[in-house]
């Protein structure tokens, strides 16, 4: 028996449901057979005048197979784009039957399976916010290859499809109903079947209901094709747009543009050809690899507790004190009670409190203003937060984040005096970027309570929380402080404890790395600019500048007063360029008036005085050694914190350095990038990078042990 | 080279705005071509049987410019039917193609007597109306890094560290330099008037020159490629030019070469051509070369061609007496005298495109009246001439008088 379901009523009406053998119906070679049977079977059907796809599952149909798409090998593109013809031509005669053929949309259907809604007459979807429509293939390094980009250019027009296809937006159903994706809704489940079938009766005398807009006599694309001048302008400024936000680094979007821009000058079958092509060509390439390695299967193991400690009831926090109402304390004050967690900020002064507290009014005020959200909504948002500077006001929180500065002896002093409030069995989280927890922890009564809850500024964007186990942290803390953070919707990462953690001491290497160059003599706006190249969101120095050049020096004097000022590698020239731009110049960074660069009305110019002291215009280096500097410093750092245990699994080193350093999407994470660029390739760029520039790009010898065993980094 | 290549003469129409409101708007460009090709058919007393071929550049061949439009000039010429006609296209060095390949033509000894030159009517047949890649490929856009050329002529200014100021003094002399040479008639003896069909004069002088620019005038202008820029353009040449922070936009329409519409044609022959026509040489081409560079930046060709076409001819710098860069940009002339590293003074005496319009495909081939002409006003003996080119080539050719 078919996993489609066939089933003809008295007015000939077909119905077909699918329902796959998985948990979702998937674009695989079940649904291959499965399309192609069901197609031939309704061609031949007797009597039929008309046909309903409706599914047995709860979203309407998953997608492409990305295993199938992981696999797919440079050399192999003949037999993918035959695999694509079997995924096409089904679809093309579905569409071609003589008859309307109703989509009926009970759940999502995000790529292929909207690719089958696009090859329908008529598409009605269920008016609910779990219904998500569109086609987020490019968030995969992919294109949707089963007629979607075609489909969407002759439906919506070069300009209205753009978005849809080069950005992935998902949409509800009132919202695709708008854009012209659909044609109806209807408010509930029972009406979809009924409804379709309904709509096939009405259109008994109307021959057009069963010919796609595409394939009606003289139809012209919404908006004109691509040769005509409007367009032309479009297409010239399209390139440009795109490239300021991909700098050139993700195939996907740039194929996806070129086949949509041909889709709108060429034949609906020609394009159909192209599109194929264009697929086969995207489904080798590395960037689609790490993308679709880490942002579908790493992700969903991340997100899915893959690091939380298995057999442990789901914690839930109800009270979190917030210990310290700074930058860091005000946004996790923010954050908690958005999730409708009673928070006490606590802070020394009253007014110090308030004043945290004033930033989770601004932001909701922001919201409202927005018309995201109610002014009811905001009041009860802003009642969860209790500003205070009286401790026995934590008394019974169940989790307390301490959220101050970053100095040993005020956090001792701090646990020491504030850990009694918590409830039975309370959770203590040190929200430190680099100290090491057990060493925290020694003035804890309850060292196997006291975990690292590490937020990234600022808290209410960033979706990453890092999370550090200490030697003694029990499983419960562990399990706590993960459910906090998915309470929260934050993106869990989970590491061991050593000094920087993982995404700290990962991150410091960047501009550890750009301050070299800039004592080497390299003009420092270009080494700036090439760590933008390699995609990094901002450039080594510029991130300097933002993230404070105080507290890098702040920091670097801690970790000297611990005894172990180059923990991780001598940081001479750090130190010097540092020492250069604080002490001697007073340029403590950009909030501090300034740094590296100089910042007024809106523009930044290099501080001509870095440039006089170190710039030597003889120095020759290459774009490339520079790029691959500021890229391998980062994933050496990780490698070793693999090597040695900080890092507990690949998926958390990638998903985190992705979502906590802003590592470039093309990589895939700092270790995916090690897979596809090769590992004995790395190897060799290592040695190359290690006699020339130093040591500290000497190869970790987890990249030689992978070799050996013939892995990869997974 | 085998034989010479002698220039026996070298015409051009005036210049006039590329709008429907200039003055040649209402000539067709098949009349502008033909109305010089008889000029000089009338003032040498041609035979043009003789002729055995008319090259024309013209940049944007569609819609009445399209189709050989040379083929057609020499027909609507009515020069002898045994006349041969081609159009060619190096972006905006194809006037001055359209001499090299006529020397070379000359030099192998294939033919003896070739009219190069070039007609745009740029009012009539819009920049850009012909497509292209270039500007309409998204494929080939994102991977060739492609911005507009006025965004390449503000990053050299950048790199070079020429303000805003200086690109606008260097529009100022070359408006002050065209309006005295005009004046003074340093262009007559080449310019022929552009007629109607009963002999009326249309236009009989460049008018696109405007004596009267000020400093103060040309800061008013607003730069022309900052809104397109950003757009994504800056982001993408800056991914290239790596040390710049960001593009400081110079560039507008008062220090950037004007669209206009005119006409040029070099009578090129060999030896023997002026033997048995009795036609005295004015000069001859000594050297031409053409040469590519980044084609992001797009405009920094003419150089390094001018460098590699001294090499050629085994000269130096010191052995040309005038130079002549067409002046696409203010920067792009700036840059030229930079990597030459030769004086103001001698270069674009007359002043240049900034001032009196730049006809695209018929540019080139201006620069060899006017720098003859203005070699024979001073009794020298060499020039440069050199324009930068789409896609980042660069051409130069060196003439002398014999």
């Amino acid at each position: 028996m078919s996993v489609f379901k066939y089933e003809k009523d008295a007015n000939g009406i077909v119905t077909v449901t699918m329902d796959q053998t998985g948990p979702v119906n998937a674009m695989n070679t079940e649904y291959r057979k499965a399309m192609a049977e069901t197609v031939e079977k309704l061609g031949a059907e007797d009597g039929l005048t008309g046909v309903v796809f409706a599914s047995a599952k709860k979203t309407f149909f998953a997608g492409g197979d990305l295993n199938d798409l992981l696999l797919a090998k440079k050399g192999e593109e003949a037999q993918f784009m035959e695999m694509l013809t079997q995924i096409k031509q089904p679809l093309r005669r579905l569409e071609e039957l003589p008859v309307p053929v109703v989509a009926a949309i009970n759940g999502a259907a995000l790529g292929g399976g909207f690719e089958i809604c696009l090859a329908t007459n008529y598409r009605i979807a269920f008016n609910h916010k779990s219904v998500q429509l569109g086609l987020p293939e490019v968030s995969l390094g992919l294109l949707p290859g089963g007629g979607g980009v075609v489909r969407m250019v002759n439906l919506l027009g070069l300009q209205n499809a753009l978005p849809y296809l080069l950005e992935g937006k998902k949409v509800t159903s009132e919202k695709a109903l708008k854009a012209g994706m659909i044609h109806e809704t209807v408010d509930s489940l029972e009406e979809l079947v009924p409804r379709a079938k309904a709509y096939i009766l009405e259109q008994k005398d109307n021959s057009a209901a069963a010919v796609q807009p595409w394939d009606q006599k003289g139809f012209k694309i919404p908006g004109g094709s691509a040769n005509s001048p409007k367009l032309a302008q479009v297409i010239g400024g399209a390139p440009a747009m795109l490239a300021q936000k991909t700098r050139g680094l993700l195939p996907a979007p740039e194929e996806i543009l070129n086949c949509a821009v041909e889709a709108a000058r060429v034949d609906f079958n020609t394009a159909m050809r192209i599109e194929s092509r264009g697929l086969a060509y995207l489904a080798t390439t590395p960037e689609a690899k790490n993308l679709i390695t880490t942002f579908f299967f790493q992700m969903n193991k991340v997100n899915g507790g893959a690091s939380r400690p298995k057999g442990i009831e789901p914690q839930l926090t109800k009270k979190v004190g917030v210990l310290g109402a700074g930058m860091m304390g005000q946004g996790i004050a923010y954050v908690s009670a958005m999730a409708g967690i009673e928070v006490i900020l606590k802070d020394i002064s009253a007014e110090a409190a308030e004043k945290g507290k004033s930033y989770s009014e601004k932001l909701l005020a922001k919201r409202v203003a927005k018309g995201r959200m109610t002014e009811e909504k905001k009041s009860e948002v802003l009642a969860l937060i209790k500003p205070t500077a009286v401790d026995a006001d934590l008394q019974g929180c169940d989790l307390i984040i301490e959220a101050v500065f970053e100095n040993i002896e005020l956090k001792n002093k701090i646990t020491a005096s504030t850990e009694k409030y918590l409830c039975e069995g309370g959770i203590w989280g040190s929200n430190t970027s680099t100290l090491p927890i057990g060493q925290l922890a020694e003035v804890s009564s309850k060292p196997e309570n006291f975990i690292g809850i590490h937020f990234f500024s600022p808290v209410d964007k960033m979706p990453l929380v890092e999370i550090i186990c200490g030697d003694q942290t029990s499983d419960l803390a562990l399990a706590k402080a993960f459910d906090y953070t998915k309470q929260i919707k934050k993106t869990p990462i989970v590491v061991n404890d050593s000094m920087g953690f993982f995404t700290s001491r990962t991150f410091g290497t960047y501009f550890d790395e750009g301050a070299r160059m800039v004592t080497e003599g390299v003009y420092p706006v270009r080494a700036d600019n090439l760590g933008k190249a390699i995609g990094m969101p901002v450039g080594p120095l510029t991130v300097n500048d933002e993230v404070s050049l105080e507290l890098v020096r702040k920091g670097m004097e801690t970790w000297k007063a611990m005894g172990i000022p180059d923990k991780w590698g001598e940081q001479n020239a750090l130190r010097e360029v540092i020492n250069f731009l604080t002490v001697e110049n007073g340029r403590g960074g950009r909030h501090h008036g300034g740094g590296y660069y100089e910042y007024a009305d809106g523009n930044k110019n290099i501080w001509p005085g870095i440039v006089d002291k170190f710039h030597k215009p003889e120095f020759e280096i290459s774009d490339q050694d520079i790029k691959d500097r500021l890229l391998f410093r980062q994933v050496i750092e990780s490698l070793k914190c693999l090597e040695t245990n900080v890092l507990r699994s690949v998926a958390d080193g990638n998903i985190g350095s992705i979502m906590g350093i802003g590592a470039p999407l093309w990589t895939g994470g700092f270790l995916q990038f090690v897979n596809t660029y090769g590992l004995e390739k790395f190897q060799a760029r290592c040695a190359e990078l290690s006699e020339q520039y130093g040591e500290r790009f000497d190869c970790p010898q987890i990249v030689a042990d992978k070799i050996a065993s013939g892995e990869t980094f997974q | 080279m085998t034989n010479h290549a002698y220039i026996y003469e070298a015409v051009r129409t005036p210049r006039s705005k590329g709008k429907k409101d200039g003055s040649l708007h209402e000539v067709k460009p098949i009349d502008l071509g033909a109305g010089l090709l008889r000029g000089l058919q009338s003032r040498l007393d041609l035979d043009t049987s003789y002729v055995d071929d008319v090259i024309l550049g013209c940049v944007t061949p569609v819609g009445e410019q399209g189709s050989d439009v040379a083929k057609m000039v020499v027909q609507n010429a009515d020069w002898d039917e045994s006349v041969a006609g081609v159009q060619l296209d190096r972006f905006c060095a194809s006037g001055l193609e359209a001499v090299n390949m006529a020397a070379q033509k000359i030099a192998s000894g294939w033919e003896e007597l070739v009219v190069a030159g070039g007609v745009e009517s740029m009012s009539r047949i819009p920049m850009g109306s012909n497509g292209g890649a270039l500007g309409g490929d998204v494929a080939f856009q994102l991977k060739t890094d492609f911005v507009p050329q006025g965004i390449g002529a503000d990053v050299i200014a950048n790199l070079d560290g020429y303000s805003r100021e200086d690109v606008d003094a260097f529009a100022v002399e070359s408006q002050r330099r065209a309006t005295h040479a005009r004046d003074n008639g340093y262009f007559d003896k080449s310019v022929l008037p552009v007629l109607d069909k009963n002999g009326l004069i249309i236009l009989e002088k460049d008018d696109f020159i405007k004596p009267n620019t000020t400093m103060e005038g040309l800061g008013n202008l607003r730069a022309s490629f900052e809104k397109m820029g950003g757009f994504g353009f800056d982001d993408v040449i800056l991914r290239k030019y790596n040390s710049l922070e960001r593009v400081e936009h110079v560039h507008t329409p008062g220090n950037s070469s004007g669209i206009v519409d005119g006409a040029s044609a070099v009578l090129i022959g060999s030896e023997k051509a002026g033997k048995d026509l009795g036609l005295a040489p004015r000069g001859r081409i000594v050297a031409g070369t053409v040469l590519s560079t980044c084609p992001v930046i797009m405009l920094a060709g003419p150089g390094p061609a001018a460098k590699k076409c001294l090499e050629k001819a085994g000269l130096q710098a010191s052995d040309i007496d005038l130079w002549e860069i067409n002046e696409a940009f203010a920067s792009v002339a700036m840059r030229y005298m930079k990597d030459l590293d030769i004086s103001h003074d001698v270069t674009n005496v007359n002043g240049g495109a900034i001032a009196m319009g730049h006809p695209l495909g018929a540019t080139g081939a201006m620069l060899v009246s006017i720098m003859l002409d203005e070699l024979e006003r001073r009794n020298l003996k060499r020039a440069m001439l050199s324009l930068c080119v789409g896609g980042g080539m660069g051409i130069a050719t060196i003439i002398e008088r014999v």
